[in-house]
């Protein structure tokens, strides 16, 4: 790689050597940090602790499917870990890591020192911390019967009316209500903080049509998060309401309406899905072009595909519900809208393959995970227009073939590109590269767990089996690929602890990376690794997309090129 | 945290588990009763035929798509005799990329009017005089089936006509819940339909060919969602009208096990199920007025062996924990009189 070339002036070389803080000294900052970077994270962090976790609780389910009438757990406690490990994953991983990521990057990729709003970061993330913390609480606090049970059992999203009282006594259910509706509160906080940040801390020159992709995406996202997560808040507060203060909302007994709660979860539930892949496709957005030595394909291209999947989104929630019995007029409306949103989501994977066409292509351990993310993301993109094609849809919905579905864009598409994440952006973050060896590890054992696990699980769905059964009777076929599914999971528990350890080793032992160890294009790679607290001494200004390749190929820069 | 993990059950007991595997492995390669893509009725074939039909259409583009992308990796890859050049810097090109946006979406097109096509077909068919009506109710965790033009009441177990496709003669199933959400599938018969309460759900099936179609519960619905299991029994006319005939009898007393309908009758028992004929008019449980005439109990559970039902009345947790039957705490000659008294109703 070529040497780094920090735009100049972006260290202040002029501040003394200080002496080395106190344990107790470093605590305290952390907790009252209000850099973006820190928070950035603290996020990261709370969300591989909570990986860690709910990861747990998918081999104790593995493991008890793994044969037919298996007996290893009771049903309550298995409904207790599919609804943790759902919970869990999508608002306590999902959603907090790339809060995280999106934090530390989105100011310095703009030229920024901070993020427009420190202290309400700060504030979201500190309130999402205690949403987590109330939803792990249940374990002790949700027994609020002799017998009702710890952890919620409802489910990820909760239908209505089993979260009634009469159904789930006891305040397990409560604690899914709160830790959501914390949580919901910090995402609209940070949402809020990053739309601002986009739209006024863009330094000079860095016009929205010069933005890193990546910035983009999360802006497309933001936006997501703000017309999402209301409803989900909504309509947590309704469920309060009828578990408490006699509410109705849902309460079919008295007139309530079940299908209202499917509404108001999926308006929220489906947006959701590109809330978490949108950062994705952003993170691959930015490595893909530095590995391939070319610059993004079709750029208006991407921004215009990714607001116009972010329009799309809006208008598809009812495909979860192809089942409910909606009639065939919003069957059929629901099938093309989830059809259409294939066109700009086809668009990307096609510029991100025409950005590899013609490159000089690097397969770091970033770039696989990157790849893989192409290959898996295509395959989940096509199952979902067989879910989309609402008759087949009958015949797969709340089967397992939906759970490998999902699973393939938040494993294989959403998981993969975050892992490259970490690989491309810790060296920035820690100053430090990680190890390549131990990556490679990480990647392959990753790969053959993924697939195993989620390849073979698309089969039993087709055969009939249904998702959330705790175990499945002897004459059904299902066992032998059960088995291959569960032994997936031990090659992916695997794959996270070359990664654990990856991480830490490091941390204390990794190469030195310097401040742009890919020889990369975009403003964080400007500034030390990692960044000072202030990002950059003196503001940058940019003249195109990739200022950093602009400064190291002054006879050849973007400005000339780009629309 | 040992008792959250290992649950009420006790050790992983290994021999146990490895038993119940290969207990299972003549079951792999067989035709698959619960298979979508081994359909006996008629929304099944149309479902089976569409998803042909888009699972050809995906695969193509799966291999196009991953073809281009492996042909990529391969041939740009940076090679190790490869010097550090950048290669030739390209921004877009508008062509290309109407062509990529142009092509899927005629590719939607099609997709969608093909899937449009079934949708109406499947939902507006018409219902011809001669379909059978049942009414579905979910409860947690079984299925009451109510005939109301035949004045039948049964559990777990729908018998229906086959249908003959010049003279057809659907089923129409009138689906509600008296709790939570509940999903009825039958794969082989037609895509699930949910079953939701303060709600009425249409959907209709027509075996083909006498049989058994499996099916379970497949929208979650509680503590045993798992153990609610569909068996639908395709039966020809003949079949059909003996066994309407023999469930349209009364109870019929029998000498032998008058000391174990007493027991049944002053106990809790009729709080919640319901025998025709006596003051057992419960309906919080299955209508037990046939229940020898079952193949299964528990809703598909176990089998119908007197074994079973004893164990069953005894401590209906010890084989389905979470079920909402109480243990009835009988002693052992009630017990086993109750039982006695069970197995006869044919």
């Amino acid at each position: 790689m070529a040497d780094s070339v920090p735009l100049t002036g972006a260290l202040d070389l002029t501040s003394a050597h200080e002496r080395r803080p106190l344990t107790l000294e470093i605590l305290h900052a952390w907790v009252t940090t209000v850099d973006h970077k820190k928070i950035g994270l603290m996020y990261i962090g709370y969300a591989l602790i909570f990986l860690v976790i709910a990861g747990l609780e998918a081999i104790v389910m593995r493991v008890q499917l793994a044969v037919p009438q298996n007996s290893l757990v009771s049903p309550q406690v298995f409904n207790r870990m599919f609804t943790m490990h759902g919970t869990t994953m999508v608002f306590f991983v999902g959603m907090p890591i790339l809060f995280g990521f999106g934090n530390y990057l989105i100011p310095l990729m703009l030229g920024a020192r901070d993020m427009a709003f420190p202290r309400l970061n700060a504030f979201s993330f500190w309130i999402s911390v205690f949403g987590g913390l109330l939803l792990y609480f249940s374990f002790l606090g949700g027994d609020g019967l002799y017998g009702a049970g710890n952890a919620p059992d409802v489910g990820w999203f909760a239908y209505a009316p089993l979260t009634a009282k009469v159904f789930s006594p006891g305040h397990s259910t409560d604690y899914w209500t709160l830790g959501i509706f914390l949580s919901g509160i910090g995402s609209i906080g940070t949402a809020l903080n990053i739309v601002t940040t986009i739209v006024v801390m863009r330094c000079p020159g860095m016009k929205l049509s010069r933005m890193p992709l990546l910035v983009w995406l999360y802006l497309v996202m933001c936006f997501l998060v703000f017309i999402a997560v209301g409803p989900l808040t909504a309509a947590q507060i309704m469920l309060s309401i009828d578990r408490y203060l006699g509410g109705h909302f849902f309460d079919t007994q008295a007139g309530g309406s079940a299908v209202l709660w499917m509404h108001f979860f999926w308006i929220f539930g489906h947006p959701e899905v590109y809330v978490l892949v949108l950062p994705a496709f952003g993170f691959a957005s930015e490595i893909i072009p530095v590995f391939s030595r070319k610059a993004i394909f079709g750029y208006p291209a991407m921004v215009t595909a990714s607001v116009a999947i972010g329009f799309i989104s809006l208008s598809v929630w009812a495909h979860h519900m192809f089942t409910v019995g909606m009639g065939p007029g919003a069957n059929t409306f629901f099938t093309l809208s989830t059809m259409i949103i294939a066109v700009p989501t086809g668009i990307k994977i096609f510029n991100w393959v025409a950005t590899l066409w013609g490159g000089n292509i690097r397969f770091t351990t970033a770039m696989l995970f990157c790849v893989a993310f192409l290959f898996q993301f295509l395959v989940a993109g096509l199952t979902g227009i067989m879910l989309s094609a609402s008759p087949f849809n009958w015949q797969l919905s709340g089967s397992y073939f939906v759970v490998a579905h999902f699973h393939y864009v938040l494993v294989g598409a959403i998981l993969f590109t975050i892992f490259a994440a970490f690989y491309y952006w810790f060296p920035k973050m820690s100053g430090r590269m990680m190890s390549e060896t131990l990556g490679k590890w990480h990647f392959w054992l990753f790969l053959i767990g993924f697939h195993l696990t989620f390849d073979f699980m698309h089969i039993p769905g087709m055969l009939g089996m249904p998702r959330r059964i705790y175990t499945y009777e002897l004459d059904r076929g299902w066992g032998v690929w059960n088995l291959i599914v569960s032994t997936g999971a031990v090659f992916q528990a695997l794959a996270i602890a070359c990664f654990v350890i990856n991480l830490l080793r490091s941390y204390f032992k990794g190469k030195i990376a310097g401040p742009d160890p890919w020889d990369a294009w975009t403003l964080e790679w400007s500034t030390a690794s990692p960044p000072p607290v202030y990002n950059f001494a003196t503001i940058p200004s940019v003249q195109s997309r990739r200022p950093l390749w602009d400064l190291k190929h002054p006879e050849d820069s973007d400005s000339k090129y780009e629309l | 945290m040992t008792w959250l993990i290992l649950g009420e059950s006790g050790l992983f007991d290994l021999r146990l588990v490895a038993h119940r595997w290969l207990l299972s492995v003549p079951f792999w390669l067989s035709e698959g009763r619960t298979s979508i893509f081994s359909p006996k009725g008629t929304p099944a074939h149309f479902i089976f035929g569409l998803s042909m039909f888009v699972l050809a259409i995906t695969a193509g583009i799966f291999l196009a798509a991953g073809g281009v992308l492996t042909y990529v990796l391969i041939r740009y890859r940076h090679r190790a005799t490869d010097s550090d050049y950048e290669p030739a810097q390209i921004y877009g090109s508008t062509q290309i990329e109407l062509s990529w946006t142009v092509i899927p979406i005629l590719v939607v097109v099609v997709l969608f009017l093909t899937t449009a096509r079934v949708i109406f077909n499947t939902e507006y068919a018409r219902k011809p005089r001669e379909a059978l009506d049942v009414i579905v109710i979910g409860h947690q965790f079984w299925w009451e089936f109510r005939y109301p033009k035949l004045g039948i009441v049964t559990a777990n177990e729908l018998h229906i006509p086959v249908s003959d496709p010049h003279h057809p003669t659907p089923t129409y199933l009138e689906m509600s819940s008296s709790d939570t959400d509940h999903s009825f599938w039958v794969p082989q018969l037609a895509g699930k339909m949910d079953v939701i309460p303060n709600r009425v759900n249409v959907m209709w099936i027509d075996p083909e060919t006498p049989g058994l179609y499996l099916g379970q519960c497949a929208q979650y619905c509680g503590t045993q969602h798992a153990k609610m299991l569909l068996r639908v029994y395709g039966q020809s006319r003949g079949d059909f009208d003996t066994w309407v005939a023999q469930q349209q009898q009364a109870e019929k007393r029998d000498a032998s096990t008058e000391e174990g309908r007493s027991v049944f009758l002053r106990n809790a028992c009729i709080n919640c199920h319901a025998i025709a004929g006596t003051v057992a008019t419960g309906r919080f449980g299955p209508d037990l007025t046939h229940l020898a005439g079952r193949d299964t109990i528990a809703s598909g559970a176990v089998p119908n062996t007197p074994e079973n039902l004893r164990k069953w009345i005894d401590n209906p947790d010890q084989m389905k924990p979470g079920c909402l039957m109480p243990p009835m705490h009988l002693n052992d000659p009630d017990l086993n009189a109750v039982t006695a008294y069970l197995t006869t109703l044919h």
